[in-house]
């Protein structure tokens, strides 16, 4: 049972616009959705939907345009430098692409200080060192790592950093902005299994992004899937994959390359996508979607429709749901 | 204990660290032969009194008799038309040159980089536009003359050439500068300090600055070359040391004056500006190769 | 009469050295690879395996001062590329193999338009002494667009490659490989970079056009997904050097080499069921690479002679080969 106590994160009519010479980009178009404490809430979508941005403006890298975004019982929509020191203990991020995220003049033991430093996590220089100790044990890396710059070690040792980097300063809550899509299948394994762990044993609350249906499936209590900016459906893991009711969610599993006959068999129809995904700057009228829509009705063409729950849990936004 | 192995993880490591350097670095022979130039003129400088073979010869010195010598192996440059030893004159003029550049590079690095660290992370700000504006002033004017316009207002002396040269050079490194920084601040390893909520003064110095370093000492040594020629230039026409320091601008201008009869008194002079500013040159290549390519 | 027909890419014992500071980087450690004609093979390997390497070998694109290749043949169509001349590579490269590579945004000049490089690949392609003309060029060009489904294909000529999206760049460097009548297309694990929509279209379009000239291709990827329904046999490789081969469809059944299972369980299935264990350790560093079998650190099932010798290929069944000493005595 959902109660109002035990949901740590709540988005409300979240807008990103950015103005750029081509025009108003409207990168986050209005998303609402809430996640439970100790729960891994996935987001999922392809590139210009907006997923990553949604996740920079809860951490504080954007000002929202509009809209609330609540952390616990605090408003905080606001951009970081605004926000309290404790916001920024709680709330942490890891980013997508190791090589960038790390700085390559920076050796590791500094990388790994400088959240200690900041919120003065151990009193003095040797217990920031047995700190640092402890956080490399915790993501199994060496460690005398601590003396070597991320040029030297491999993307996925990148990618544990990145995450002992985030989770050194306590935090409730975790963005994971696709943290392994740039790694390969058996690192991947290994550091989704850590994030599993630490989620147990520190009790954080996940915000998953990726594009990888199937790691989706297999990470995620519940599953929102974006297009353009705007949320399509939202719905608890199992009835996401077993009954997707957008078609868009419909066409993105038809599409996902797997590896054996048996979940061949639990994807949906194939529908062939054609044409390109449409840019954020030139959002079509009506219904974003409707120019790739295989079930489109004359509604879709003017107007957008509103999300609606088809069943516990499971809401979709589709003029094919709507009485 | 536990600071004694950090100190034992540490120590290794950065051996390797100049180790691998020093194998980026002496990839180009040329770099090497400017590394061992330079050294060799910094040595000459720093020893001159002990090591020049008429020491005299580098202040108020007259001795008719050995005026207007030929090279030889009394002296190896041959003499001026006061008898001083031209070769001990250049080991002495390279003291000026160095320290110009030293002094200059001082000055205009630290002042230059931050200034363009704070324009470049406060991008699009008013802080930017005002030091860009500012640096933007100072970079339309013709270095030379600005140098020329101050000396000539102030007595002339090496002490106020360092310091016009000075005000014209700091601009490009700011540039240079703002460059690096204004595209760094959007990368993630920036956003990252900055969402956990670290101080300006730690992403300007510790996380912005380090990936600065590679161009910023490249240039620094192009800069010494630049530097020392345009002392040498300032001093050619009269306004930076005066006689009779030996200096090697100043040299070179008197020396004109007997070409071509006594050549050696002007072409050594000058040979000793192009070795020192070409060794520079190459020292600065080798940094580049050694610094540049980051990427294993 | 028995006809064996000949392979029309084989690589024997390749070896790839690099000389790098601290010493030398053994790379490639002995790879075994045929594509016969018409055939539709893939190459699945982590990132640092070695495929990209293998790939640069073939088209002899290596930079040969720090690489080096101190044995092995790679024989197209009989002749070793190797050991060819420049001129005889060139027209290789212009007419029989081609590559598409992993970024097609890197791999198109930005300052130029897609007509330009189009019609230059279209040029280098004809060059046999013809003078073909103008019109001629540009008509190939406009036909080869057609063929990988980009529409409005007049349009395109006269785009930069900054304002197309990813997806139709993609398709213009499978146009510029297709331009000539291809033996052998090599695609680096194309629509990586891509979303999963566009990167379905680009492998189906690629399957289409394999099938349509009775091109061979090598697909080249990290993920297994990916080429599973687009192969008819499969190679795995590990640190310089092949594991396992089998039909695709055999290899996915039944993967006999720890690695290739170790990847198998590793990947997430759209069934749910957790993700499995990865493997343990990481790639081995070239520079003092492991001896013998350079999968046996990493591996649970490794006895002592992994330690020892380098395991060679067996042969456990109709096309399936694994290079594992507990196919030893496999019958």
């Amino acid at each position: 049972m959902i109660t109002l106590s035990n949901i740590i994160l709540t988005i409300g009519q979240l807008k990103k616009h950015f103005v750029t010479r081509q025009g108003i980009v409207k990168a986050v178009d209005g998303i609402s959705f809430f996640v439970e404490e100790g729960e891994t809430f996935g987001l999922v979508g392809e590139s210009g939907s907006g997923k990553s941005t949604v996740a920079y403006t809860v951490v504080g890298m954007y000002r929202p345009t509009e809209g609330k975004i609540i952390y616990r019982r605090e408003d905080i929509s606001r951009e970081s430098k605004n926000r309290s020191r404790t916001m920024k203990k709680e709330i942490q991020i890891v980013f997508q692409d190791p090589g960038t995220s790390l700085n390559p003049t920076r050796s590791i033991k500094q990388i790994l200080e400088m959240p200690l430093k900041v919120h003065n996590i151990s009193k003095n220089h040797k217990d920031r060192i047995d700190k640092i100790k402890e956080l490399l044990e915790m993501v199994q890396l060496p460690v005398d790592y601590m003396y070597k710059y991320p040029s030297m070690i491999g993307g996925g040792e990148k990618q544990m950093v990145a995450i002992a980097r985030a989770l050194a300063t306590n935090p409730s809550f975790v963005l994971l902005d696709e943290p392994t899509s740039a790694l390969d299948v058996s690192v991947q394994a290994k550091i989704i299994n850590m994030l599993i762990q630490f989620q147990k044993k520190f009790k954080l609350s996940y915000l998953f992004i990726t594009h990888d249906l199937s790691l989706m499936r297999n990470v995620a209590s519940r599953v929102a899937i974006m297009y353009l900016g705007k949320i399509c459906e939202i719905a608890p893991s199992f009835d996401f994959f077993k009954n997707p009711l957008h078609p868009y969610t419909q066409m993105l599993l038809s599409s996902i390359p797997v590896i054996s006959d048996e979940e061949e068999a639990l994807k949906p129809k194939k529908i062939v996508s054609t044409g390109e995904i449409p840019s954020p700057v030139n959002v079509p009228s009506g219904c974003s979607f409707h120019l790739r829509c295989p079930k489109k009705m004359d509604i879709c063409f003017c107007e957008d429709p509103i999300m609606v729950e088809v069943s516990e849990g499971h809401t979709v936004r589709c003029h094919l749901y709507i009485k | 204990m536990q600071k004694g192995y950090s100190r034992q993880g540490e120590l290794p490591k950065r051996w390797e660290n100049i180790r691998r350097n020093w194998y980026k670095f002496s990839r180009n022979s040329l770099s090497i032969i400017g590394l061992v130039v330079v050294c060799i003129i910094v040595f000459v400088a720093i020893f001159a009194p002990y090591i020049s073979p008429h020491p005299e010869s580098a202040g108020k010195f007259i001795n008719f008799y050995e005026a207007s010598q030929y090279p030889s192996l009394v002296h190896l440059c041959g003499t001026d038309v006061f008898g001083r030893d031209v070769l001990t004159r250049i080991f002495f003029g390279y003291r000026f040159s160095l320290m110009m550049g030293i002094v200059v590079l001082s000055l205009v690095v630290p002042v230059g980089v931050v200034l363009g660290l704070i324009a470049g992370y406060y991008r699009d700000s008013w802080l930017d536009i005002v030091i860009m504006r500012i640096t933007d002033i100072f970079v339309a004017v013709p270095p030379l003359i600005l140098a020329l316009a101050v000396c000539s207002v102030l007595t002339p002396g090496i002490f106020y050439a360092m310091m016009a040269v000075s005000l014209m050079w700091w601009p490009w490194y700011t540039r240079m500068v703002y460059g690096v920084a204004s595209s760094l601040k959007g990368e993630f390893f920036v956003q990252a300090a900055e969402v956990t909520g670290a101080s300006r003064t730690h992403i300007l110095f510790r996380e912005i600055l380090p990936n600065c370093i590679a161009p910023i000492f490249t240039k620094m040594s192009l800069d010494m070359g630049w530097v020392i020629l345009i002392g040498a230039s300032l001093s050619f026409v009269g306004l930076g040391a005066q006689p009779p320091t030996a200096d090697l601008g100043s040299m070179v201008a008197d020396g004109s004056k007997y070409l071509p009869d006594q050549w050696w008194i002007a072409v050594f002079p000058a040979f000793a500006i192009m070795l020192i500013v070409l060794a520079f040159n190459l020292l600065g290549d080798g940094i580049r190769d050694m610094l540049g390519a980051e990427g294993e | 009469m028995n006809f064996m027909p000949k392979p029309l890419l084989e690589i024997k014992d390749l070896h790839v050295w690099f000389k790098v500071f601290g010493g030398i980087l053994k790379v490639l450690d002995g790879v075994n690879f045929i594509v016969w004609p018409g055939e539709k093979v893939g190459l699945v390997g982590e990132m640092g395996c070695g495929k990209t390497t293998t790939m640069k070998a073939i088209m002899r694109i290596l930079p040969i001062p720090p690489a080096m290749v101190p044995k092995g043949e790679i024989l197209f169509k009989g002749k070793d590329i190797l050991q060819m001349r420049q001129t005889e590579l060139q027209q290789i490269r212009r007419k029989e193999i081609s590559m598409i590579f992993q970024d097609p945004t890197a791999a198109l000049n930005p300052v130029f338009t897609i007509g330009t490089q189009l019609q230059d690949a279209v040029r280098f392609a004809e060059k046999s002494g013809r003078n073909t003309k103008k019109e001629d060029i540009r008509t190939r060009a406009i036909q080869v667009l057609k063929e990988v489904s980009l529409p409005d294909a007049e349009r395109v000529l006269q785009n930069y490659s900054l304002q197309l999206s990813g997806g139709m760049r993609q398709r213009v460097c499978i146009s510029m490989a297709l331009v000539s009548t291809n033996e052998l297309l090599i695609a680096d694990e194309p629509g990586t970079s891509l979303d999963v929509t566009i990167k379905d279209q680009i492998l189906r379009l690629l399957r289409e056009l394999a099938e349509k000239r009775s091109t061979s291709i090598i697909l080249i990827s990290h993920a297994l997904g990916a080429v599973r329904g687009m192969t008819d046999r499969l190679y795995v490789m590990y640190a310089g050097s092949m594991v396992e081969v089998a039909k695709t469809k055999d290899l996915f059944a039944h993967p006999l080499h720890p690695y290739s299972q170790g990847l198998l369980a590793a990947t997430p299935r759209l069934t749910g069921g957790g993700i499995g264990e990865g493997i343990d350790g990481r790639i081995p560093e070239y520079i003092s690479p492991p001896t013998g079998c350079r999968f046996h650190p990493r591996c649970k099932q490794a006895m002592p002679i992994c330690k020892d010798k380098k395991p060679p290929f067996f042969k456990v069944g109709e096309n399936h080969e694994v290079a594992c000493f507990l196919f030893l005595n496999y019958r």
